[in-house]
């Protein structure tokens, strides 16, 4: 099976038909939806916490982060990165509470200083590797983006990216970006050795005593108890419908005009569904 | 987008790092839609010495909001005055989305678009 990365860049391979196909597959959803809940769960974040998600797609994860019970420590409020058009405007159909950005990782984290509590990146920073311009090189990207991330990032928050890289010189050269840019730096491999296996990039910024060391960050974390905070994740209100349509907007909306605050006319766009985004 | 994910922002391009006029990005045109979210105090909180109180000030002046207190309330939920400012913030940072307009950098005038409550922060080549 040929590698996507290798076939055209992200924003092209990412259009209507891919983005459909690619949310539309429940196959795919729910690996993409057990990768963030490990994700989650190597954060360890320890409340309400502002998240970036690096590469979000449709804000599959984003939806996770935002229906984390209190009891659970959350919920949390993401915003979203994104080069794929088409992959927002499924994000924006679904009318997902966190904030989405059209931009290039590979080209920067627009963010000031110290923005986020954490950030988590599901099956996509494997992409900063292809790089098909001449001006731009993987290497560049690399460092763009992690130097990015770094600074983004609070002292002493994490970064937890789960990536598919297609060889080990693949995987060092991501690697080595991160620890260049400041980050300690660890790779946890789920399920090794399996057609399963899955790689975590884990990353904290500053703070730490793990500075620089590659391994340090993850050791012990391979006999963390994944089972049981899965399943607690996992009941924890995902089916909680907090997400306002069309009728709850428009509800609201009455209801601030009575209190006499102004808000927009209602649109046909109220509720930003099935909307093309065109730049 | 909301008005907290605002005051995080800064220009991309690459000669506005470090500026002090690339942030905050300026609003031009700006259309706004109030959606609802939960109220949740304890994220509220968390946020609160994070956010930069001029820029918001900046950017609730240019959108029209100006009862924004003068300084970055404490955090405290003791009283109902108190109570009741972290509601309003609540309101203004987590409730408040720009759904159309524009974002302008003082420092290099690049300006961003917002499409759908989506800004475009993709930077042609030379810029970056
Ligand atoms: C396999 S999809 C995963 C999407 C989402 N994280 C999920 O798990 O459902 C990879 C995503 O990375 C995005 N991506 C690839 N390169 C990117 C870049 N340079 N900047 C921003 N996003 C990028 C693609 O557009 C695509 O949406
Ligand atoms: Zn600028």
């Amino acid at each position: 099976m040929s590698r996507p990365e290798e076939t055209l860049p992200p924003d092209l391979f990412y259009n209507d038909r891919e983005s459909r196909k690619y949310t539309t597959s429940s196959r795919i959803q729910n690996v993409q939806s057990d990768m963030t809940y490990r994700a989650l769960e190597l954060l360890q974040l320890n409340g309400p916490s502002l998240i970036l998600d690096i590469g979000c797609g449709s804000g599959l994860s984003g939806e996770i982060l935002s229906s984390v019970s209190p009891v659970d420590g959350g919920p949390h409020l993401w915003v979203g990165m994104d080069i794929s058009a088409s992959m927002l405007d499924i994000a924006l159909q679904k009318n997902v509470e966190g904030d989405l950005l059209l931009g290039d990782i590979g080209q920067g984290i627009p963010f000031r200083a110290g923005s986020f509590d954490a950030a988590v990146s599901i099956s996509a920073i494997q992409w900063l590797c292809n790089a098909e311009s001449s001006e731009a090189n993987p290497q560049g990207r690399l460092s763009r983006f992690f130097n990015g991330l770094y600074a983004s990032l609070r002292r002493g928050g994490r970064a937890v990216c789960q990536f598919y890289p297609k060889n080990d010189a693949q995987r060092s050269l991501i690697s080595s970006a991160a620890t260049k840019a400041g980050f300690g730096a660890g790779i946890l491999e789920d399920d090794p050795g399996t057609k399963k296996s899955k790689l975590y990039l884990v990353l904290t910024a500053g703070g730490g005593q793990d500075q620089g060391d590659i391994t340090g960050v993850v050791k012990g974390m391979s006999d963390v108890e994944i089972q049981d905070g899965r399943r607690n994740f996992r009941t924890a209100g995902k089916k909680g419908d907090r997400r306002s349509n069309k009728s709850d907007i428009t509800r609201k909306k009455e209801q601030m005009e009575r209190r006499g605050k102004v808000t927009k006319a209602s649109s046909k766009y109220t509720g930003r569904s099935r909307r093309r985004i065109v730049f | 987008m909301k008005l907290l994910t605002v005051n995080f922002l800064t220009c991309a391009v690459k000669g506005c790092k470090g500026s002090a006029a690339s942030f905050p990005l300026h609003f031009e045109d700006a259309e706004l839609e109030q959606r609802e979210i939960g109220y949740n105090p304890t994220f509220l909180s968390n946020i609160l010495p994070r956010l930069d109180w001029d820029a918001i000030t900046t950017t609730a002046l240019e959108l029209g909001f100006t009862n924004l207190p003068a300084t970055k309330p404490d955090g405290s939920f003791e009283t109902a005055d108190e109570h009741k400012v972290m509601r309003d913030l609540h309101t203004l940072l987590m409730e408040t989305e720009v759904v159309q307009g524009k974002m302008v950098c003082r420092n290099c005038g690049h300006a961003y678009q917002i499409k759908e409550g989506i800004a475009n922060f993709l930077l042609p080549n030379h810029l970056v």
